[in-house]
Parts: C-alpha cells; sequence; structure tokens
C-alpha cells in the first residue's frame, strides 16, 4: 500500500518537473527562465528525496541540502546579474 | 501500529508533490510575471515542506537531515523569491497590459 502511494507521489514529481521544464523553455524573459530554474532546483530536491527512499540510504540527504544551498547561490547570483549588468 | 506511520507519511509523501504539480501548473498557466513568482515560489515551498514531513514518518531516523533540509527552504524560499520580484522590477520585463497600477515606480520617480 504504501509502496505503491510513494510510486505515484514520484510520478506526480515527474509531472511537475516537465510543466516547469516547460516554462523553462519558452519562458519569455530571462526573469520567468531564473523562476523556472528555482522551481526545478525546489522539484529535484523532492527527487533526491525519492532516490534516498528507493536506495534506503540517508547519505543522499546531504547531497539534497549541498544542492539547496548552491541552488539557491546561483538563483541570487543570476538575479543580480540582471539587475546591474555584471 | 509502523504500518499506520508508513501509510500515512506515503499520503503526506503524496500531498506534498500534488502542490509540487499545482505550482508547476501555476508556472505554465499564469499570465504575469508576478503571478508565476507567487506561483513557483510558495507553492513549491508548502509541496517540499510536505514531502519532508513524508519522509520523516517513512524513515524517523533521517528526522534530524529533514529538519535541517526544511528550515533551510523556509529561510532561502521567501529570500530567492524578493530578489526575483526585485529584478523583474528593474529590468522592466513585468510590463504587461494586465498591469495597471505600479507604486512602487510612482514612489521612486517622486525621490529628488
Amino acid at each position: 500500500m504504501a509502496e505503491v502511494l510513494v510510486t505515484l507521489a514520484a510520478i506526480v514529481t515527474c509531472m511537475a518537473f516537465l510543466m516547469v521544464l516547460w516554462r523553462f523553455i519558452k519562458g519569455p524573459s530571462p526573469v520567468d527562465r531564473i523562476i523556472a530554474f528555482d522551481g526545478l532546483t525546489i522539484v529535484s530536491i523532492t527527487g533526491i528525496l525519492f532516490a534516498a527512499l528507493a536506495a534506503e540510504r540517508g547519505i543522499y540527504l546531504d547531497v539534497a541540502l549541498v544542492y539547496a544551498l548552491l541552488s539557491f547561490l546561483g538563483v541570487i547570483v543570476v538575479a543580480r546579474f540582471l539587475e546591474r549588468g555584471f | 501500529m509502523a504500518e499506520f506511520l508508513d501509510i500515512l507519511g506515503a499520503l503526506l509523501l503524496l500531498a506534498g508533490t500534488i502542490f509540487l504539480l499545482l505550482g508547476g501548473l501555476g508556472l505554465v498557466r499564469m499570465p504575469d510575471i508576478y503571478n508565476r513568482i507567487q506561483a513557483g515560489t510558495k507553492a513549491t515551498t508548502l509541496g517540499t515542506l510536505l514531502s519532508l514531513i513524508g519522509v520523516a514518518f517513512l524513515h524517523p531516523e533521517w528526522s534530524l537531515k529533514l529538519l535541517l533540509i526544511g528550515v533551510f527552504l523556509l529561510f532561502t524560499n521567501p529570500l530567492s523569491s524578493q530578489v526575483l520580484a526585485r529584478a523583474a522590477h528593474r529590468t522592466g520585463a513585468h510590463k504587461s497590459s494586465s498591469m495597471i497600477v505600479d507604486h512602487l515606480e510612482d514612489d521612486l520617480g517622486e525621490k529628488p
């Protein structure tokens, strides 16, 4: 029962990833693309949670933490770049 | 009892991913850039937090790391949302026919 629900949740996460990716490719302005990039990284953190659940290894959560830190820095840097020019 | 906790955790995980899906749907469907920021950051924050709580029910021994990730997301997501909104206003990418009143631009214009 629980395994079926977790598999269903993983499929829903893949659908959410594809929808955000559509906005990332289409986005008319660069700011739209950064918003979509932020969404992609947040969805990817949930994806890493599913990888940790599938492998039964808690060490993968450290990867999720570092990934969240680096993606946050990337979003801030690109947003500052768009404001100031460089 | 363990079976019940497993099913509860899986249901919370599914609810969180449904919120992620709704955030993605908002990113695709919303007409304006500020509406997209709203959908793309708030809904996904709630979805990720619900997923973290669900995984904590499934594996109670991972709770500390999951709490760390959750607190970190609670700190950083509103910050990145604010920086994105400011970048949208300063680059002028937000101008569209659906946006009529812009009090921030009026305030900036009145400054000596």
